[in-house]
């Protein structure tokens, strides 16, 4: 099994009402929990928006990153398939689509095996 | 590697703690303030969102929810957003750093929760506020409902739901309505009116006039739920309160009882009494025996005498129809309108006979264009062996309603009576 990452952009629920966010949001844990029990979780983490962002030779600082809402990183997930293409298919499960959510899939540099 | 201990919230925890922190940051920063109250709800859930559903649910969902709206009142606060003018000891206290985070830290204490609840129950059913106004405002502040869900809820559009909220916050702005709790002369009047509220938003859950879904449970939920803090309050625990939670716990024993599951109507004859849900009906026993306490009889307490009586009943036989005859012959004298005639008329018609309840069913006037009505002709019709009047009656009555489980009803009702002859 490899190590892949999933990267969170966009999703946006924020039109949605309390009830119909907090139903979206029972849907990752149930996602989280099947991981889980697929033990193929590995960890994961959110991230704050905002933040800011460092460029160039002079180490310019600006406030937050550059990309657009859309794009903006939201967490990633660290889990375990065997291959790319199965780890495609598991990032598929991911809810956020329905909002416009965008799920990148990276797989994790091994350095023990060059 | 990631363990959760909980996979579930409890259900409708956003829901019920926006209407919650909506009342309190609306408490802390004016009620001309609610938009910006609702704002700060709105990043606090969107924040727990992106952050829960990563890192799985926080060991006291509440308090995490309540430490990040705090936060954000404060900085609201500090970066002068809210350019509030309401001279109350709160806002004073807001003005220096030394006592500003202690009272907004005080408000989230849980008996000020339920205080500020209370505050906002009473400022939404303000009488000046009209009436559909004051139910849209409570289930948008109070419940956390969207407009969308309202609008669903009542049958109609977004944008009309948008148009009442809009009137009910004119008026606010307009009448001056604060969060200040009555001054207790008015206490008792207002109480009146919050029930009256509260009485309404249950009916239009307990027979909801959407095509499709006869019960809307999540506005009897609601409507319990804020009168279960009526009661819990000692300024507004009077025993007409108590009266009213004890009808809506008979009411609402029957709810599962009372559609099939495709969600055809059954009538409380023809009801499975074992699906009745003996929990709530002993908790409405309970809430009407303390309403006895003190000389006050309202028409809840009538009306919870009435339903206390059918589910006191094992079977439809059973029924005394005699006593709740006599209950609405009260209920009739304070509470006088056409729909209380109608219901005494069909107990008049069970308690003596049908053609008692025809005769009484005939004397009442202004309701012509009610389905009920009609219906409860029919059926008396039908009991006597006229059908060919009982079949007018049904045809009229599936005319007068929107509701689908209810013409199902009424066609059964006349495939029924052509099967006898």
């Amino acid at each position: 099994m490899e190590k892949y990452m999933f990267i969170f952009l966009g999703g946006d629920p924020s039109h949605l009402s309390p009830d119909a966010q907090q139903a979206h949001m029972q849907k990752w844990f149930d996602w989280v929990q099947k991981l889980t029990d697929e033990k193929r979780y590995v960890g994961g983490e959110a991230l704050l928006p905002g933040g800011k962002t460092i460029t160039g030779p002079k180490k310019v600082v600006t406030d937050g990153p550059f990309a657009e809402s859309k794009e903006v990183v939201a967490g990633y997930f660290v889990v375990l398939a065997k291959s790319l293409d199965e780890a495609v298919d598991i990032a598929k499960q991911c809810p956020d689509y329905g909002l416009n959510g965008i799920v990148e899939v990276r797989e994790v540099m091994k350095f023990d095996n060059p | 590697m990631f363990e959760q201990q909980v996979n579930n919230l409890v259900g409708h925890l956003f829901r019920h703690e926006a209407g919650k922190m909506a009342s309190v940051l609306t408490r802390l920063l004016g009620f001309n303030a609610l938009d910006a109250a609702e704002d700060i709800v709105q990043d606090t859930l969107l924040q727990a969102m992106s952050t829960w559903k990563f890192k799985g649910i926080p060991e006291n969902p509440s308090a995490w929810l309540y430490s990040v709206a705090k936060r954000k009142a404060i900085d609201a606060i500090r970066q002068h957003k809210i350019h509030e003018q309401h001279h109350s000891k709160i806002n004073l206290a807001l003005k220096s750093e030394w006592t500003l985070a202690p009272t907004v830290n005080n408000l989230f204490l849980e008996n000020e929760i339920e205080d500020a609840q209370l505050r906002m129950i009473y400022a939404c059913c303000h009488p000046s506020i009209p009436y559909e106004s004051q139910l849209a405002l409570t289930l948008k502040t109070l419940c956390g409902l969207s407009i969308a869900e309202i609008a669903n809820s009542f049958l109609t559009n977004e944008e009309t739901i948008t148009k009442r909220l809009y009137r009910a916050r004119e008026k606010i702005r307009i009448e001056n309505i604060t969060l200040e709790a009555p001054v207790p002369d008015h206490l008792p009047g207002r109480l009146d009116a919050v029930l009256h509220s509260l009485y309404l938003l249950f009916n239009e859950g307990y027979n909801s006039s959407h095509p499709d879904q006869l019960i809307r449970h999540d506005l009897c939920e609601e409507a319990m739920r804020l009168c279960l803090l009526l009661v819990n309050h000692h300024l507004t625990s009077a025993p007409k309160t108590k009266a009213l939670l004890a009808l809506m716990c008979f009411q609402a024993s029957r709810s599962e009882a009372r559609l099939r599951e495709d969600g055809a109507v059954i009538l409380l004859k023809d009801q499975d009494r074992s699906r009745w849900i003996r929990p709530l009906i002993e908790r409405g026993k309970m809430y009407l025996e303390k309403a006895a306490e003190g000389d006050d009889i309202s028409e809840y307490h009538i009306e919870a005498a009435i339903a206390g009586s059918h589910a006191r009943a094992a079977s439809f036989a059973e029924t005394d129809w005699n006593q709740i005859l006599q209950l609405y012959t009260v209920l009739v004298q304070i509470k006088p309108s056409p729909i209380v005639e109608l219901n005494m008329a069909i107990a008049a018609g069970y308690a003596i006979s049908p053609s008692a309840g025809l005769e009484a069913l005939n004397k009442i006037e202004n309701l012509q264009d009610h389905y009920l009505y009609h219906s409860a002709l029919g059926d008396f019709y039908a009991e006597l062996g006229n059908t060919e009047r009982a079949g007018l009656s049904y045809h009229r009555a599936m005319t007068l309603t929107q509701s689908k489980a209810e013409k199902n009803l009424l066609q059964t009702k006349l495939s029924n009576i052509t099967k006898i002859n």
